[in-house]
């Protein structure tokens, strides 16, 4: 039997379907920071807090009225991205005529904020929350034993990434949505209500946020911090991949979910790091990302 | 009225009477933890209410003690935490620093605490080298350590038969230390150490290293992490079909609101060590009711220990006259008889170690659970002298 670098092929095949798992919420999220940049230009500092909202709004329905995972899993998202929409239209739009910056700056004072709120009510400690029932349990691969529910994770991540991709690039939709953000007082002339598209843009990339809040829910703990460690990585990501690039997000999460998986069984204490050495070499030989156009 | 007057009547007796029976003596306590990031729970505000509240039980303002008490957020971030550390004795005239959990932190601040001697009454972090390679004649570690931990659950899960371990461990001081502890501990009782992983600290997916664990022929996985590193690893292990598949997890160090945040379906049966619990008996009873009053959970070890270790504080500044000369202060802590509501006889050690019983307890299953937090059962009592690491001939401050 081979062996890489002392590494035998079950683990190995083993930690490449968990980076791929792993993978599977950074594409989500890397999606909906891309919509949400390539659509709106908002470098939404706020996702990894709307992440987490949504996870804890799982919980409060299931704690407060009852409702279990699957209808949570349409719900929350649906709850934080509406929240997201009332956040675009009385605050974000006010900025879009100026740099970048200034949505930065806002969205990262909005999740520390959010995150704030949840601390103060419900501690740092996390709360439970169980897996669905038809979900838990797993199979044994041979290579390792694969909990249902993460099987489950990897297949509805690519549903819902390819989903979103197809509706972008390929619908007219998706094509109202793309020439609006090219020339949005032309697309306006056709009859389009521009300024309602992009408030549910917005929504649409912070309910992507809020599906993979819910996702996480059952395997990491509920806490206020769960998405301020996840959206720095998120980033580097969304900048690996190309600034806006609806594939290169997706394709990237995956591969550096990969890369980082295997980072931990070669060197598990550069596992953290592995990302950002990553983004800077691909910065310094091609800074428009790796799917991303030259400017 | 009547009432009144009894009251400016007695006042004008303390005015008068004050600078012969009491002198008045400025103190000034800084309580520096995480209050926003994974430890916030099990220290956080608690930890400042629990030295509130032993400066009030203590009577300081009677005994003409003015005591003021601050606090600071140092973000797990030793650069931080010695910023503020700083600034406390530069300019604030902070005279003693309380609680400072993460290891890093600690040793950070203990040697700033003795150029500065002041003195550092720590509660929350648990590297033995606090009181070891980095012993300092201002430093009091109060609560527990991390040979403690090893000593307590180590000891215990490698007895009842866990011989093959395998360690997954929090990549920085306070990790380090424990999993060093835990493996002389597992050695020494004739348990095997097969492999160990280190995992950034913070860690949110453990499903990689608990892999290479599984994989690892190991009996027992020991978990040298602490806060949503631990509650996420047992979740996870419990997922992965670990537990059920033979292999045992050792939490070696578990708060009790991490257990309260698994839950007693996830948790029952881990063994843990604490050197407090709040169901223990009437006085923590009596205590965790009017600490609850005021921050709506249950105290950990950690927020007991800020409350003890304060008031044992306040008793040496009053018998010294004055909180100025840090190691003065802790010298009469080490000549003191401490009888302590939570500790029981706690005798500081020549090194500034702590020493008093610490306790084994087991997480009860859900059955046996009545209410939320019902969730230990005491197992066994470690004493003193078995749970803590012998002092260093160098690190012995006392006055011969």
């Amino acid at each position: 039997m081979f062996e890489l670098l002392g590494i035998p092929p079950q683990v190995l095949l083993g930690q490449l379907l968990l980076g791929l798992i792993n993978g599977s919420f950074y594409a989500v999220l890397s999606l909906g920071l891309a919509v949400i940049f390539g659509l709106l230009n908002i470098i939404n500092f706020a996702h990894g807090a709307l992440y987490m909202a949504a996870a804890f709004v799982a919980w409060m329905l299931l704690n407060y009225l009852g409702i279990g995972y699957w209808p949570a899993l349409i719900l929350s998202p649906l709850i934080v991205g509406a929240f997201g929409m009332v956040l675009e239209r009385t605050m974000l739009s006010r900025l879009y005529h100026l740099d970048h910056l200034y949505g930065l700056l806002l969205t990262f004072g909005l999740a520390l904020v959010i995150q704030g709120l949840f601390r103060n009510y419900y501690g740092i400690s996390g709360l439970p929350y169980q897996i669905p029932d038809v979900l838990s349990g797993g199979q044994n691969l041979g290579f390792m034993f694969l909990p249902n529910y993460r099987a489950w994770i990897v297949v509805a991540s690519v549903l819902v990434c390819f989903g979103t991709w197809f509706i972008i690039e390929k619908t007219r939709l998706g094509a109202y949505l793309r020439a609006g953000t090219e020339n949005p007082t032309l697309v306006g002339a056709f009859g389009v209500n521009v300024p309602l598209m992009v408030t549910l843009t917005y929504g649409f990339g912070v309910a992507l946020a809020g599906f993979a809040g819910v996702l996480a829910a059952p395997i990491y703990s509920v806490n206020p911090n769960m998405g301020e460690q996840l959206i720095i990585t998120v980033f580097a990501v969304v900048v690996i991949g190309g600034m806006g690039s609806i594939m290169g997000a997706i394709l990237t999460g995956y591969l550096l979910g990969i890369v980082e998986g295997l980072t931990r069984v070669f060197y598990p204490e550069g596992s953290a790091v592995v990302i950002f050495v990553i983004m800077a070499i691909v910065l310094m030989i091609k800074p428009e990302g790796l799917f991303g156009r030259p400017a | 009225m009547i009432r009144n007057l009894a009251i400016s009547a007695s006042a004008l007796a303390m005015m008068t009477a004050a600078p012969a029976v009491a002198q008045d003596i400025d103190v000034k306590l800084g309580v520096l933890n995480d209050r926003s990031g994974t430890y916030a729970d099990l220290s956080g505000e608690g930890s400042a209410v629990a030295t509130r509240m032993a400066v009030e039980d203590f009577g300081a303002a009677e005994k003409g003690l003015n005591v003021e008490v601050v606090s600071a957020d140092h973000q797990n971030k030793p650069d931080v935490g010695s910023n503020i550390a700083r600034e406390w004795f530069d300019v604030a005239d902070v005279h003693a620093i309380v609680d400072v959990p993460t290891s890093s932190v600690a040793l950070a601040v203990s040697d700033i605490v003795a150029e500065n001697n002041g003195v550092f009454l720590i509660s929350g972090a648990g590297s033995t080298n606090l009181t070891r390679e980095q012993c300092h004649p201002t430093t009091v570690h109060w609560t527990y350590d991390t040979a403690a931990l090893a000593n307590g659950t180590g000891a215990a899960v490698t007895n009842a038969g866990g011989e093959k371990w395998f360690f997954l461990t929090a990549d920085y001081a306070f990790g380090h230390s424990l999993e060093e502890n835990t493996m002389s501990v597992v050695e020494e009782n004739g348990g095997e150490v097969v492999g160990n992983v280190r995992h950034p600290f913070p860690a949110q997916d453990f499903s990689s290293y608990l892999l290479q664990a599984q994989g690892s022929g190991a009996d027992v996985i020991g978990l040298a992490n602490a806060g949503s590193d631990t509650v996420n690893a047992i979740k996870q292990a419990s997922e992965f079909g670990i537990t059920q598949a033979g292999q045992s997890l050792a939490a070696l160090l578990m708060f009790v609101t991490d257990v309260h945040s698994l839950g007693a379906d996830t948790a029952q049966g881990l063994n843990l060590t604490e050197a407090f619990y709040w169901d223990q008996n009437d006085a923590t009873r009596e205590w965790t009711e009017r600490y609850e009053a005021e921050m709506g959970s249950k105290p950990t070890m950690v927020h007991a220990g800020a409350y003890s270790s304060t008031m044992a504080y306040l008793a040496a500044v009053e018998a010294v006259g004055s909180a100025e000369d840090g190691a003065a202060v802790v010298d009469k802590m080490r000549e003191m008889e401490i009888d302590d509501p939570f500790f029981g006889k706690v005798t500081v050690r020549g090194d500034g170690r702590a020493v008093h019983d610490m306790y084994l307890f087991e997480v009860k299953s859900p059955d046996q659970s009545e209410g939320e937090w019902d969730l230990y059962n005491q197992v066994a009592t470690i004493s003193g002298e078995d749970a803590f690491l012998p002092m260093l001939e160098e690190c012995d401050f006392s006055k011969k």
